[in-house]
């Protein structure tokens, strides 16, 4: 029983940090309709960023306790990257999607070469500095707090993303401009304003899902192409553009991965995809979409 | 027409006579733009004619190797034809159901769907160690091409000799079958779909029957180019089949320029010799391929092929000018 929920709350974690991600994707595609192949980047770019500034500040003086909010700091700054590359997508706009999803690849192998060249080729980690923050629980059910603090974060940023986009004036400014880009335009919408608010909170959900992910795991220079496919099942599931659907197939694919590394570890990502072909074939709009194939 | 067919014969000529000029690095090279030239062939019979992106075509280049490395390997088939024979059947029985899935869907979802089969393929290739070999891959060994065996020539000699010329016939057959199949009125069907589904509709063209056929003729052609890709290197390995490998096939086709016939074969090539100058200069030669991807899509979004037209286009226009003055 206890091994369950280890493996069901390691599954949550991994679906926490996925979800991070996979949200970000779906903003993006949900409002400018981009399928951004380069959000595993982002992540894999919060993940080595979050090394150096907890590093940086340990050695600057910041208590231990206190690097969680070096990681975060790292994950939020990294926001000044979304502008321009959003900048760089403007030019494919008006393109046939693949350019879009060409340009996006593009932005993949720049950024893995850019890892390379400032943390070089060898993974990265932060040891088990985490482990300062102790576990909850007694005997062989113990849970790293950490690991419980990600999870809180997560489900605090998909509670307020969706207060944000329900309730804000913003957020219905987003909405109407996923809706109809021209009407939009035509009835005062700062379109191309939006669109960069839109991509940099895409980015900087991608990258705090790296910074918060890395105290666990190690940062390696695969990340990036490995996370995009498990990003891209979760929206696939969920259902573009939905941010519901994305907790939801955060959740699936999270969970899914934690039970079969447990049980039958040949089928770790093949079970994945094969509940992505499942439901592209008879759910193609996803548990949550609404866009018709 | 006629052009095309000078054009054709001198570059299979002047490829030919290569391997009594060239070392044999350069002709190993060679060798894998005739791989890569008869897959992207098949690719863009489905993205640049018939408007289907798929994100998925690594897939069949991992089959064909695979096939190659069970054949020559586990079965001791060594005879190359029948390796093809055995790649070919393996795609199209692949093919047809992946295919009939697909097709049903367009753009986005289409390229989803094959993404997600591509690494359906890949996870089982990296995680069934006793059936694939894992991630270390199956070793392929040396094919008798035609009856014949080589057995007195080292490997580069066999592959920069006969094998070089067997796939270069390969390809030059490869092409012009494709180049009949796109000028027949299976062709103009084709773009009569990418143009205007509906209207191909409505005019009579069983649209997804025929996407259906464009899709197992892609997957054919990739196949029989992962069987030289993985004859070449002596390795069929998971990392075929990675999305970021069909990433590098759409790459090669926008390079050379995907709205003409012979803009995969420029690209692929291009590609082949940019990537293998960069990787003996830098180790950041992704950087610079992806720079150089930017610069493609935002600017020149018909590749090296339809800039060549432009400027020929231009040329011909001072031309005229000058004339005229």
């Amino acid at each position: 029983m206890t091994s369950f929920l280890d493996i069901l709350l390691g599954g949550v974690f991994h679906a926490a940090v996925l979800f991070l991600v996979a949200a970000g994707l779906q903003l993006v595609f949900g409002v400018q309709k981009i399928i951004n192949l380069a959000c595993g980047s982002f992540y894999a770019l919060g993940a080595y960023t979050g090394i150096s500034a907890v590093t940086w500040a340990l050695a600057h003086g910041l208590p231990r306790g206190l690097f969680l909010f070096a990681l975060i700091g790292a994950g939020l700054g990294l926001a000044v990257i979304g502008p321009p590359v959003e900048a760089l997508l403007r030019t494919v706009y008006r393109r046939d999607e693949a350019f879009q999803l060409l340009l996006t690849f593009a932005l993949v192998l720049i950024i893995e070469d850019i890892l390379r060249m400032i943390w070089g080729a060898n993974p990265q980690e932060l040891g088990n500095l985490y482990m300062d923050y102790g576990t909850v629980g007694k005997g062989a059910l113990t849970v790293p707090t950490y690991n419980l603090l990600v999870i809180a974060a997560a489900l605090l940023v998909a509670i307020g993303l969706g207060l944000f986009l329900k309730r804000t004036r913003f957020g219905r400014l987003l909405r109407a401009t996923a809706e109809d880009r021209e009407t939009s335009a035509t009835l005062g919408i700062e379109v191309g304003r939006v669109y960069t608010v839109v991509f940099t909170l895409g980015t900087v959900l991608g990258t705090l899902g790296g910074a918060l992910v890395v105290p666990t795991a190690a940062a390696s220079l695969d990340m990036s192409v490995d996370l995009v496919v498990e990003a891209f099942a979760v929206v696939v599931i969920g259902g573009l553009g939905s941010i519901r659907g994305a907790v939801v197939g955060a959740l699936t694919v999270g969970l899914m991965r934690a039970f079969a590394v447990s049980f039958v570890p040949e089928m770790e990502m093949l079970s994945i995809y094969l509940v992505v072909i499942a439901v592209l074939i008879f759910r193609p709009a996803g548990l949550f979409g609404k866009a018709a194939a | 027409m006629k052009l095309a067919a000078v054009v054709g014969l001198a570059a299979l000529a002047a490829l030919a006579a290569a391997p009594l000029v060239l070392e044999p690095y350069p002709l190993t090279l060679l060798l894998q733009f005739f791989a890569y030239g008869l897959a992207l062939l098949g690719l863009n019979l489905l993205f640049g004619y018939t408007g289907l992106l798929s994100f998925g075509q690594a897939l069949f280049v991992a089959l064909g190797a695979y096939s190659a490395a069970v054949c020559t390997r586990k079965l001791g088939w060594h005879s190359f034809e029948l390796v093809l024979g055995v790649a070919v059947v393996t795609a199209v029985v692949v093919a047809v159901p992946v295919g009939l899935l697909c097709v049903r869907y367009v753009s986005i979802f289409f390229g989803m769907l094959t993404l997600a089969f591509g690494m359906l393929f890949h996870s089982f290739l990296f995680k069934f160690y006793t059936v694939t070999g894992g991630d270390g891959g199956m070793l392929v060994e040396r094919p008798s091409l035609l009856g014949m065996r080589f057995s007195e020539m080292d490997k580069t000699t066999f592959l920069t000799r006969p094998f070089y010329w067997y796939a270069l016939g390969l390809l030059a057959v490869g092409t012009v079958v494709m180049w009949r199949l796109v000028h027949s009125p299976f062709g103009v069907h084709l773009s009569a779909i990418r143009e205007n589904p509906r209207k191909a509709e409505y005019l009579g063209v069983e649209v997804r029957r025929l996407r259906l056929i464009a899709f197992v003729i892609a997957g054919v052609y990739a196949a029989v180019g992962g069987t030289l890709l993985g004859i070449r290197t002596g390795l069929a390995d998971p990392e075929l089949a990675y999305w970021t490998h069909s990433g590098n096939l759409i790459f090669m086709t926008v390079l050379g320029g995907f709205s003409s016939f012979a803009g995969p074969l420029v690209g692929a090539a291009v590609f082949i010799f940019l990537q293998d100058s960069l990787m003996s200069v830098t180790q950041y030669w992704r950087l610079v391929m992806g720079m150089v991807l930017v610069v493609i899509v935002v600017l020149f979004p018909r590749g090296l092929v339809g800039l060549a037209q432009a400027l020929r286009a231009r040329v011909i226009g001072w031309r005229r000018d000058a004339r005229a003055d």
